[in-house]
């Protein structure tokens, strides 16, 4: 546990040292949003109906933004490999560095979520679904998207190569997380949503932190 | 009991043989123009068949032809991508070079079956619901296959290391699996414009006779192709990979 708490610190220091990558990723996730309704044109009833989708898409390319630095840093100068090489499991130190992923560009976006909803038109009951969906739905998206940080690891033209890995496996994410926001702005009830949405999440943590862990022992061997 | 072990471990030694490329690569060549001939065959059964035999379809007319392209390639883009999920676990478990090596020629075999798939697909989609395209659970779900395939291949393509690309490659596509028995299901699950299943296990299929053998013809013809072009590239891929050996400088194809 110990090591677990110390590899979210470290990770978390990390980024601390170096804002400015993290916020690249937030503040893409705000323009490509603020962007829609310039491109579309100011119709409310228009923007309140795309405002799921969009949120959503912008949500996983700017997760996808942070994943290249997971795995990336450590692997070039060798702590990954010494953290392999420690005789805690290596599944717990991917664990932690997926948990300070999503606590560095999962966290961010669904508490920055209702104020780019705002922009679109939402109402109050449809923000605070936007917000749920988000908050069950990131913490998916940073365990996938740990298997292609870990599969590009040293790749030519990796991060390409892993948004086109990750972007497929993220669709029933977004599918189901942008549904529910829909859903409920159309009077439906929600709970169908969630419960997959926290049924893919169980799943992907039950068994995205091994495969990932083969993943990075299979780029550093 | 004696003689019993020995005959079983005999055997398992056969059957690991021809994980050696150099004793696959003879083999699979004597069995290419076979698979060849048996494709033609059943292809040319299979097409009689579907335009000359099977009936014309009360609703949909002569454009439900298109079924005897269309779901033989949508069976033969899952399974072969079971199939190139199976060897790269096979590689990655027992470290064999040659099922990485069966997955990587496969992978390309099923993509072009999951693109032929959806391409008909919009050709049937067309007459029959006026758009090449719907956001329905089975076409979505049939298109992140393709790009599944795509990026096994992608991933393999870049990386130089051949070993390492194998068991990435392994990881992607035991990961991608999940998503066979969605496609298999969606229509089941989810009650969308694709038309539910029309041959099923289970109960007895709800077309004519005739119809479901132009299908099974033409999946047998689909089948029997894919193996003997998944032979052929497999070849390929072993010469490539084996270039520094000896057995295969003494192949004659390779020196004259």
């Amino acid at each position: 546990m110990s090591a677990l708490l110390t590899i979210i610190r470290r990770d978390l220091l990390l980024v601390m040292r170096r804002k400015s990558e993290v916020l690249t990723a937030l503040f893409f996730f705000v323009i490509v949003t603020s962007l829609f309704p310039l491109g579309i044109g100011a119709d409310s009833a228009l923007l309140r109906k795309i405002a799921p989708g969009v949120l959503w898409v912008a949500a996983l390319l700017s997760t996808l933004l942070g994943l290249q630095r997971m795995f990336a840093a450590d692997y070039i100068d060798g702590t990954l490999e010494q953290l392999a090489l420690s005789p805690k499991p290596l599944v717990l130190l991917v664990i932690g560095k997926i948990i300070a992923h999503w606590l560095v560009c999962g966290l961010p976006l669904v508490i920055l979520a209702p104020v780019i909803g705002l922009q679109f038109d939402l109402d109050i009951s449809s923000l605070k679904v936007l917000m749920l969906a988000l908050l069950l739905g990131t913490p998916i998206l940073s365990l996938l998207g740990s298997i292609g940080a870990a599969l590009t690891l040293g790749v030519r033209g990796g991060s390409v190569l892993m948004s086109l890995l990750i972007l497929p496996l993220y669709i029933p994410v977004l599918i189901f997380g942008a549904g529910a926001v829909y859903a409920n702005s159309v009077g439906l009830d929600v709970t169908g949503h969630f419960s997959l949405l926290g049924a893919l999440f169980i799943l992907a943590l039950a068994f995205v932190p091994w495969v990932s862990t083969a993943a990075v022992k299979i780029a550093i061997e | 009991m004696n003689h019993l072990n020995t005959l079983s471990t005999n055997r398992a030694l056969n059957w690991f043989r021809f994980s050696s490329p150099s004793t696959f690569y003879p083999v699979a060549g004597k069995m290419i123009p076979w698979f060849w001939a048996l494709s033609i065959i059943f292809g040319v059964a299979g097409l009689w068949v579907s335009f000359f035999v099977a009936p014309v379809d009360a609703v949909q007319g002569q454009g439900y032809r298109i079924i005897f392209i269309h779901v033989p390639t949508s069976w033969m883009s899952m399974f072969i991508y079971l199939v190139m999920a199976a060897w790269a676990g096979l590689g990655l478990i027992f470290n064999t070079r040659l099922s990485a090596m069966m997955a990587q020629a496969l992978a390309p075999i099923g993509a072009w079956m999951a693109f032929l798939s959806l391409w008909t697909g919009a050709f049937w989609g067309k007459p029959m619901w006026g758009a090449w395209w719907v956001w329905d659970a089975r076409l979505t779900s049939e298109l992140i296959l393709l790009f599944l395939y795509l990026g096994f291949i992608a991933l393999q393509a870049s990386i130089d290391n051949a070993r390492r690309a194998d068991k990435a490659g392994a990881i992607l596509a035991l990961v991608g699996v999940v998503n066979v028995p969605i496609i298999y299901f969606s229509v089941k699950w989810w009650n969308t414009l694709h038309q539910g299943a029309s041959v099923s296990l289970t109960k007895a299929p709800a077309m004519a006779q005739t119809m479901l053998w132009g299908m099974l013809l033409m999946a047998l013809c689909l089948w029997m192709y894919s193996i003997a072009v998944g032979l052929m590239r497999v070849r390929a891929i072993i010469l490539e990979r084996e270039a520094h050996t000896d057995w295969v400088r003494q192949l004659n194809e390779v020196k004259n």
